[in-house]
């Protein structure tokens, strides 16, 4: 078995690749239409741009001047216009406006449109529709993957959580179907498939059957990454939905959130708070941050040690110049002091963020609120926590923050009791607006925020009512009968895989025992808590109760051919695919989980999430 | 049996991790603020030849030379020369659905020149959309056939893989008549789901309405409707539109909301125009000392509540401006009201308010002091209006729970309180130590040292 003894885990392979294959197919695409040009970016697609390519790089393929697509072009600008934007109906109308006016103004030019990750028919219907098909030329840029760090990786798509969750939209399978082809084709073959979820169980046989198409030829090569985890968001909203306090999730929670509309794409701004002068400063959490790096995965507790201790042993590093001679110092100068102030600013930025985590914390009431939600998990005070997220709401504290607390209780109570959803809506409603009337119904659908139902015991006779009625009405029941099936069960699926911790006295942040850490000992994210049962028994067995509190739709495939080479360390590599978004405490925990094991996770998300930005998703903006 | 459910209840109900502190006072704040202190000390030795291995970053912090700085130095100098047609064109395009739909622009040439350019994108959608383009290419007159293959038997994974581009739906969408298309799309859930994302995405509000309709979800009918009023600017234009959204089949308690919506509108259009006028008249004195900062149009409830306790608290339920006639007309639980009117009225530092707030009388006539929300809460917002000590303590000293009212005592220094709250808990060793929080030879010290040498007192230790 993979857990006899502690080995290592094996290192993450090479995804600078993936980079460079975006890179060389858009140079490609720019030099589709030669000669000087203007290009038009979509806005979430410019700090992804910004990761794999350069505005020098973008020059040399002749590109004059970078728009955001939502501008007007100057009207003097080039004969030449290059739109690089994501397949959506919106920007194409924006499109076809620029084309109409210059074709009213009789100027004539060239135009070409770069869809990523790939076009939908629906696009070039609006573009007949606006009487400009014939004008411009479509491509797509299939830039799927795009490295966040050594073992992260986004396809940048946080609408795919609305899309798929919210509006049952499928349009995105066949993207994350091909992304898993170039995964499989680059680091595969994959041995082993396991998943739970419908998008997760679709896009899997999306992919088998692309795979079958394509005829694969990477066979007999040794693969980097033996083992592929698909997972939806709606198995486990829990643990998006608590609040982070590992370093790494209490930055995205705090400083990540401005930028909620565009991707960030791995970067943060630290605001003047943070960088102690009157500027704001875009950086670049990764691996190659040596403070950083340290720091990530840690509870929020544990870094202040940390950083101090760091502070002391730079402040000596530097105090050993004090008694040098010139040979000495010179030395220290060229050999030394470059690193030492790396680690400085380095040091003086996180400083900076946790200060300003503190003070943005003890402002929120956040002790009290990490009790009310603990206490939600573990399912007592029931009443002592609804009167809490209801002073929460009456005192306008945030809109999201209430949201959050809400749905975590309804969540965990499997809906709110008709009178305390009334009640706690109503006054939602009157504190933060009317129009999150529409706010509750998305929620609602999307099983995140409910009402206990009258008639629970419905499900059992579903099939045999539906036998008896009219297909018409039949489906109408079935969409009631959906709505009951997303009945949450966390309190037995928590019970049941024991997520919240027994321990005896204190909880050891500093020397984490188990996953629970992420959250104060607290918890166990059920979702890194399923990958760990699943990769343990190699498969579901044992798990079929879980598998039917969480609906289904699970599967674990292996490749008989995959299996001979199992002791390689390929077997010990796992791509974790969350599909509607992963968080960093997710992250953090299988990290751990995969040190205490030997494994090494590799994660694919469709975008990094929040509870903020899940909740946001949900809120209906002006068209 | 019963040692097995105790232990369960145990595991239950107790809390065995230790919650870490969000705390100010905690010593790892200290620590941080020391590391912060040793490091900043480094800054002189660093700071003199920076920026060599630093990023350059522009004032929004961009790094210089990115493509987003780029993208927006050119928007920049762009803009200035735009920003005049920008706003002119944005009034006619902000609302799509309200732009005429274009008549169709076909030309003969666009049509061959994208047939020539783009052999992948043919027969459906761009053929057969109007009829005279089926005389161009008449091996593409099958829809019919078409359309029964596709109809038959969609299994969930077929109609995915068919659905991914949309391309069926567009050609369907197209092709058949609305009744027979939505007729078909009935029976199959994940189709459906995808014309109605598709209709709503394309704002085709009316086809949208038609097919909720056609389904017989009237709820969702009349919550597409209702969502549209985000669309309008226009105040006037917006409460009249709300007024006709009263009547949409919605369910009993949201068809209250969306009363509610219209009257906060209706409400907030008179105070503003009102306030507007009072303001700018200048005779007003409570908008002369705190001018106005935002509009009140399309606020919240409790923010237009708080709004009329800051500005109109002492006016009489008659007005439509009172928080008396908000709290009556939107039925505003006391607690909620009392949370408000409590923070506008220590916001003005109008500690008479705050008092009277909090005051009942019983039938003997005497006073006392009761709140709807507890009493650790209106010392913190008192405290965040940074009341005075006086005020704060009356508060303080009403908290109920003795461990949160010693908290709070100490933390906003309320030394009578701390010193009577040990007396009434005869610890003299507390009381001893508090001695030295207390300015020396204060009244304070004073009280403390005549209560230490009361002899009646029978102290606990």
């Amino acid at each position: 078995m993979a857990f006899a003894g502690r080995r290592d885990a094996p290192e993450p392979p090479d995804f600078g690749i993936l980079k460079r294959l975006a890179r060389d197919q858009l140079i490609y695409l720019l030099e589709q239409l030669p000669g000087k040009k203007d290009l038009f970016i979509e806005p979430d697609l410019m700090s992804p741009l910004d990761r794999i390519a350069s505005v020098s790089i973008l020059k040399q393929h002749e590109v004059d001047k970078l728009y955001k697509v939502d501008t007007r072009p100057a009207p003097s600008s080039s004969d030449q216009f290059c739109f690089l934007v994501r397949p959506r109906l919106r920007t194409m109308r924006h499109i076809a406006d620029i084309v109409n006016a210059d074709k009213m103004s009789g100027r004539s030019r060239k135009y070409k449109i770069i869809f990523s990750p790939q076009k939908f028919y629906a696009c070039e219907m609006v573009l007949e529709e606006e009487g400009v098909f014939g004008d411009v030329t479509c491509d797509e840029w299939s830039f799927y993957l795009l490295p966040l760090d050594e073992d992260i990786i986004s396809m940048e798509l946080p609408e795919f959580f609305r899309d798929y969750f919210l509006e049952g939209d499928h349009r995105w399978i066949n993207t994350i179907a091909r992304a898993l082809q170039l995964l499989n084709s680059l680091y595969g073959p994959f041995s082993r498939a396991y998943g739970i979820g419908r998008c997760a169980k679709m896009s899997y046989e999306l992919w088998r059957d692309l795979e079958e198409e394509s005829e694969g030829d990477g066979q007999g090569r040794t693969p980097e990454i033996g083992n592929v985890f698909l997972m939806d968001r709606d198995m486990d909203y829990v643990t998006a939905l608590c609040s982070q306090v590992v370093y790494e999730g209490l930055v995205d929670d705090t400083f990540r959130i401005k930028c909620a509309p565009c991707p960030s794409a791995g970067s943060v701004d630290f605001g003047p708070d943070v960088t102690s002068s009157d500027k704001s400063i875009k950086v670049l959490l990764n691996a190659q941050d040596k403070v950083f790096s340290q720091i990530r995965n840690e509870h929020f507790s544990s870094v202040f040690g940390f950083l101090s201790q760091k502070s002391r042993n730079l402040q000596a590093q530097y105090d050993r110049r004090r008694g040098m001679d010139i040979k000495q110092m010179k030395n220290f100068v060229s050999q030394e002091l470059k690193g030492l102030k790396q680690e400085h600013r380095l040091l003086s930025l996180h400083i900076g963020a946790c200060e300003s985590i503190m003070k943005k914390k003890t402002k929120q009431d956040f002790q009290e609120m990490i009790k009310a939600e603990h206490s939600l998990l573990e399912g007592f005070d029931i009443r002592e926590s609804t009167s809490f997220i209801e002073e929460h709401i009456d005192r306008q504290v945030s809109p999201i923050e209430s949201l959050r607390l809400m749905c975590l209780l309804s969540i965990t109570e499997n809906g709110l009791v008709p009178k305390d959803y009334r009640s706690l809506k109503t006054q939602y409603l009157q504190s933060y607006g009317p129009e999150h009337l529409l706010t509750f119904h998305n929620l609602k659908r999307m099983g995140l925020l409910t009402e206990q139902a009258a008639g629970e015991t419905l499900t059992a006779v579903e099939s045999r009512v539906s036998k008896l009625v009219t297909d018409r009405a039949a489906g109408k029941i079935t969409d009631a009968f959906n709505s009951l099936a997303k009945k949450s069960n966390f309190r037995a699926i928590s019970k049941k895989l024991g997520l919240i911790p027994r321990v005896d006295g204190e909880y050891d942040l500093k020397m984490p025992r188990d996953m629970a850490y992420v959250f104060s000992g607290a918890y166990i994210p059920l979702s890194c808590k399923i990958i760990e049962q699943v990769l343990e028994r190699r498969g579901w067995q044992g798990l079929e109760e879980v598998v039917r509190l969480l609906n289904g739709n699970e599967f674990s495939v292996s490749d008989s051919a995959g299996e001979d080479n199992s002791a390689g360390d390929a077997q010990r590599v796992i791509l974790a695919v969350f599909l509607g978004g992963c968080t960093f405490s997710e992250i953090a925990a299988l990290r751990f989980l995969g040190k205490e094991r030997g494994f090494k996770f590799i994660f694919l998300t469709t975008a990094i999430t929040n509870s903020a930005r899940m909740l946001e998703a949900m809120i209906e903006a002006k068209a | 049996m019963s040692r097995a459910r105790a232990d369960e209840e145990e595991y239950w109900h107790s809390s065995k991790f230790r919650a870490f502190t969000f705390d100010d006072e905690d010593d790892e704040l200290s620590q941080l603020k020391e590391s912060k202190r040793a490091v900043n000390s480094l800054r002189d030795i660093v700071d003199d030849d920076d920026d060599d291995d630093l990023e350059r970053v522009s004032w929004s912090g961009e790094p210089v030379g990115s493509i987003s700085w780029s993208i927006k130095e050119t928007a920049s100098s762009s803009n200035s020369s735009l920003e005049g047609r920008d706003s002119s064109l944005q009034k006619g395009s902000s609302s799509y659905a309200a732009l005429p739909k274009q008549v169709s622009s076909y030309s003969l040439s666009s049509l061959f020149k994208g047939r020539n350019k783009l052999p992948s994108f043919q027969s459906l959608s761009d053929a057969l959309s109007d009829t005279g383009v089926k005389n161009y290419a008449p091996e593409l007159r099958r829809p019919k056939a078409e359309y029964k293959d596709y109809s038959r038997d969609w299994s969930p994974r077929d109609t995915v893989r068919r659905m991914q581009r949309g391309k069926v739906l567009i050609f369907l969408k197209r092709t058949l008549r609305r009744e027979i298309l939505f007729r078909e799309l009935e029976v199959r859930q994940v189709a459906l789901c995808h014309l109605i994302h598709f209709l709503k995405e394309s704002g085709e509000q009316k086809m949208l309405l038609d097919l909720l309709r056609f389904l017989d979800r009237t709820e969702e009918v009349a919550l597409s409707q209702y969502r549209e009023h985000l669309n309008i600017q226009d105040v006037e234009k917006r409460r009249e539109f709300l007024k006709g959204c009263i009547g949409l089949p919605f369910s009993a308690e949201d068809t209250s909301h969306i009363q509610d919506h219209y009257t906060l509108l209706e409400r907030q259009i008179i105070i503003e125009a009102n306030d507007r006028r009072l303001e700018a008249a200048g005779q007003s004195e409570i908008f002369q000392k705190y001018p106005r900062k935002a509009s009140i149009l399309n606020m919240p409830l409790v923010t237009t509540l708080f709004y009329s306790c800051f500005y109109h608290y002492t006016e009489a339920e008659g007005t439509f401006s009172s928080p008396a006639n908000l709290k009556k007309t939107f039925k505003i639980p006391d607690k909620q009201y009392v949370l408000t009117a409590l923070a506008a009225r220590a916001k003005l530092r109008a500690w008479d308010d705050v008092d009277a707030l909090f005051t009942t009388k019983n039938w003997l006539g005497y006073t006392k002091k009761k709140a709807p929300i507890g009493f650790h809460r209106v010392v913190e917002i008192l405290q965040r209006n940074s009341a005075p000590v006086q005020v704060l303590q009356e508060y303080v000293r009403l908290v109920e729970d003795v461990e949160t009212r010693l908290n709070l005592a100490t933390k906003y220094k309320c030394h009578d309180v701390v010193i009577e709250t040990y007396r009434d808990l005869k610890d003299r060793i507390q009381l001893t130590a508090y001695k030295c929080k207390v300015e020396r030879g204060s009244a304070d010290e004073e009280k403390i040292n005549s209560i230490l040498n009361n002899m009646q007192i029978r102290w606990k230790n």
